[in-house]
This record gives C-alpha cells, sequence and structure tokens, in this order.
C-alpha cells in the first residue's frame, strides 16, 4: 500500500499555532485528538448527530468530525480544553455542569461545554426553553437533560456575576 | 466511519477552481461546507478521487440584497444568512425555513447553495428556491449559465449542476409587493430530517384579496414540490378553501413509505401544513399591508 500525500495546514488551537502535515482525510475530530493528543474531545457517532465532538472554529460550534482538518487553514479552533478560565481552572460553563450534576459518565459532556460557551456569547440570560433549544443538537444517554438545562442558566449566572463578557467562545478565540 | 483516500485541491480564484473541475471531471467533487458530503464519504456512500474545496476561494462569500433579489455566494453558511437582517426584511421566508435546517451548529459550517446543488428531497432551501422564482449561477471552463430552480432540480440528490461546473451563487427573487410567506414542518426529532414541509407565498390585493398563492412541499416527492393554489382561494379572496387546497395537493405530491412514516401519514401532514402555511402566509401578508401606512 503507498502512503497518502500529507497536505500543510496550519491553524491555532486553543491560542496556539500548529504546523501539520495531515492525509486529505483526516476528520478534525482525529486530528485533535491523535495529531494533537487533546484527547478532551470526545467521538461518538462520527456522522454529525451526536455533538459530542463539537468545538468551536472562529468562535462558532462545529461538528469536529464532518470537516477535514486541511480545510481550516487559518481558522482559530477552542477545544473544550480552551473553555477554562485565564489560571486553567474551570471555566464558567464547566462549574455550572458541577454544581448542577449536569454530566454522570461524561462522554458528550465535552460537546456541551463547547457548544453552551459559544451560546452563552450570543445569548447571556436564556430562558430554560431557550437552554433546552440551544442543546437540542447534543445527546446525552445519562442525564435526561434536565440537570444540563439547570446548567446553562447556572453558567449564565456564573457569568454575570464574575462579569465575564465574553469566553473562549467570542470570535477571536482563547489567547487570540 | 472514516473516510477512503482522495487528493484535496485548494484554488484560491473562480478561475483555478473551474479550471481543476474541469481537468479533474466526473472525478472531482466540490467540497463547500461538507456537512451532507462528509458523513457520505465516512459512511463510504461517496468516495470521490478529488475534493477542490471552496472554502478560500476569493469572492464566493458574498451575500447581495437589491431591489428585485437576494443572491447568495457558495461559500455562505446557512447561519450567515439566517442571521442577515437584510435578507430577512427582503425575504422572511428564508430565515423561516432555515431555522428547520439541521441544528445550529450544523448550519454553522453548511452553506445555502451546498445544499441547494446537494438536492435532498427532504431538504428546506430547494423548497425556498423554487417558491422564490430562484435560480442557481454555474460557472465552467465552458462558459456561465443560470438555470431556473424550475430545471435545477433533477430528482433525488440530484441537480442539472455537472461535473465540471461549480455553483458559484443562488439568486432568490424577493416576492411582489403585499405578500406573506411562512415554513412550517415536522420531524421525528428535533433538527432531524422533515416527514414533511411545506413552504408558502401569499400575495394579496389593496382590498386584501388573495391574488395569488403557491406552496412547496418537501419529502413527499423526487425534489421540491410546487402547487399552484389560486384555485383554492374563497369567492371572497379572504382564504382558503381546505377542501380544495387537499385536492390540489393531492394532485401534485407522491409521498413514499418509509422507517419515519408511512406515505398516507405524510399525505396527512401535507394537507394539515400546507392548509397552515397558506393561513398564515396570507394573515402576513394583510398585516404588511396594513403596516406600510404607517412604516412606507
Amino acid at each position: 500500500m503507498t502512503r497518502e500525500t500529507l497536505v500543510p495546514v496550519a491553524f491555532r488551537v486553543n491560542g496556539a499555532p500548529y504546523q501539520l502535515e495531515l492525509p486529505a482525510r483526516r476528520l478534525l475530530s482525529d486530528a485533535i485528538r491523535h495529531d494533537l493528543r487533546l484527547t478532551g474531545t470526545h467521538v461518538g457517532c462520527e456522522h454529525g448527530v451526536c455533538g459530542a465532538c463539537t468545538v468551536l472554529v472562529d468562535g462558532r460550534p462545529v461538528r469536529s468530525c464532518l470537516v477535514f482538518a486541511v480545510s481550516l487553514e487559518g481558522a482559530d479552533i477552542t477545544t473544550v480544553e480552551g473553555c477554562c478560565d485565564e489560571d486553567g481552572g474551570m471555566g464558567p460553563v464547566q462549574q455550572a455542569f458541577q454544581d448542577c450534576h449536569g454530566l454522570q459518565c461524561g462522554f458528550c459532556t465535552p460537546g456541551f461545554i463547547t457548544t453552551i460557551t459559544a451560546y452563552l456569547d450570543e445569548n447571556p440570560d436564556p430562558t430554560a426553553d431557550e437552554a433546552r433549544e440551544a442543546i437540542s443538537g447534543n445527546l446525552c444517554r445519562c442525564t435526561g437533560y434536565q440537570n444540563i438545562v439547570a446548567a446553562v442558566q447556572r453558567a449564565a449566572e456564573l457569568r454575570a456575576s464574575t462579569g465575564l463578557g465574553s469566553g473562549p467562545g467570542s470570535t477571536g478565540g482563547a489567547g487570540a | 466511519m472514516k473516510p477512503s483516500p482522495f487528493t484535496y485541491h485548494r484554488p484560491g480564484t473562480i478561475d483555478e477552481a473551474v479550471e481543476m473541475l474541469g481537468v479533474l471531471g466526473v472525478a472531482g467533487k466540490v467540497l463547500a461546507g461538507g456537512q451532507s458530503l462528509v458523513p457520505l464519504m465516512s459512511m463510504r456512500l461517496a468516495a470521490p478521487e478529488h475534493l477542490v474545496d471552496i472554502n478560500h476561494v476569493a469572492g464566493l462569500d458574498r451575500v447581495e440584497v437589491d431591489e428585485r433579489t437576494v443572491r447568495i455566494g457558495a461559500t455562505v453558511r446557512h447561519r450567515d444568512v439566517e442571521l442577515h437582517e437584510g435578507v430577512h426584511a427582503a425575504v422572511p421566508l428564508i430565515r423561516q425555513a432555515l431555522v428547520h435546517v439541521a441544528h445550529p451548529t450544523v448550519r454553522n459550517r453548511g452553506t445555502t447553495v451546498g445544499s441547494l446543488v446537494h438536492a435532498d428531497p427532504a431538504a428546506e432551501m430547494p423548497a425556498v428556491l423554487v417558491l422564490l422564482d430562484g435560480a442557481v449561477e454555474l460557472r465552467s471552463t465552458r462558459g456561465s449559465r443560470s438555470v431556473p430552480a424550475a430545471e435545477f432540480f433533477v430528482g433525488p440528490m440530484e441537480s442539472s449542476t455537472a461535473a465540471d461546473e461549480l455553483a458559484v451563487a443562488a439568486t432568490f427573487v424577493r416576492p411582489p409587493h403585499g405578500s406573506g410567506t411562512a415554513f412550517h414542518e415536522l420531524a421525528r426529532r428535533h433538527g432531524d430530517y422533515a416527514m414533511c414541509g411545506v413552504g408558502a407565498v401569499v400575495t394579496t390585493d389593496a382590498d386584501h384579496a388573495v391574488t395569488a398563492a403557491r406552496a412547496a412541499l418537501i419529502s413527499v416527492g423526487a425534489g421540491p414540490v410546487l402547487v399552484d393554489l389560486a384555485g383554492a382561494v374563497t369567492g371572497s379572496g379572504g382564504g382558503f378553501k381546505e377542501s380544495a387546497v387537499r385536492d390540489l395537493v393531492d394532485a401534485h405530491i407522491d409521498p413514499e413509505d418509509d422507517i419515519h412514516a408511512t406515505a398516507q401519514y405524510r399525505r396527512h401532514l401535507a394537507h394539515v401544513l400546507t392548509t397552515r402555511v397558506l393561513d398564515e402566509a396570507y394573515a402576513a401578508a394583510v398585516s404588511a399591508r396594513r403596516g406600510e401606512g404607517v412604516v412606507s
């Protein structure tokens, strides 16, 4: 079997620049986990249904299993590892998940954290219905979602109380 | 669940892109948002030898709104169209339909033009293109052509885009003065493919009588199904006869049984949803007419 041709690509992940040479077919989810060894991003269904692999591309949630890494030349990517606070402690969304018991097995959590981080930039004070709508593209097989909806609203409270005008989800990305 | 190997091309201009597509022919495939193509490749239902990535092509990311049309470039994301206030003011139907396209996370990457070229019979935007007498602009080394919506959708998952052609933009025609629009659909799960969906444009005169009414239905035929419902307007022009709507819809649709719904149930949904969007579009048209004394 001949070796696949490698394609050069450069992008930033959680503020750090990377220059990689990847097979064209490498999904962003695999590039993040295998090539960058950032294993916080989880891969569930691998065809865009479950939302576990959601990362932020230029501040917006995107399914990393539905994008080829080589297509993201120049992009600013934020994974769950980039959703922490400035000292590396838990960010408001992560803290809210702990406060509200918003996770059980934790497999889906990285996708929720990234999705909610970006959503709260867009809507800093969601109602319970809006919170439910915001997470409707992410599947969780453990919790029954009640505590995740509560965590969205708790994260909004935490952000407001700490005066976090914008998190890593805002355009430009963490450390950009 | 990994795509098979392919050769990747990243052109920077439209000319370069069409040049590549011209050379590659049927071996080449355009990659825009990839929200339909990548899962198809991961499931090995598609295995193109070459992908021409147009995400870095200059000039394809524009949204233009003028007196007559809304023009959307090939790399404009669904989400950008949805949030574009100028587009919404010109053609509310576009946002009304786009909120039903998958989830925001998919709309952040998926493109409106890509969805048209993909021509899924369950997709919303083909119905909008048909309803608004839109067209898709195609470019190749052989030249440019604009294909009207009525000729663009050839069959399920098949548009009239040739292998060497690049869809550079889609144009939607703004509905006439005194029009209202609506879009509704029903899916088993939020954000999933619709079992049936319907969009409508209803146009009224100064006396609030209906002068034109059309609906486009999805998931009940090989492509978007356009139905002229002028024949279902009541004598006074102030609404629609439900039985006439049902008969006209029935004469055009051809729903099939599948795992999600029976043909009979889809037919029922087509009746209910068409009546609902017509009533809503009519109400919107009337309120637009009422509001214009104040606004304009």
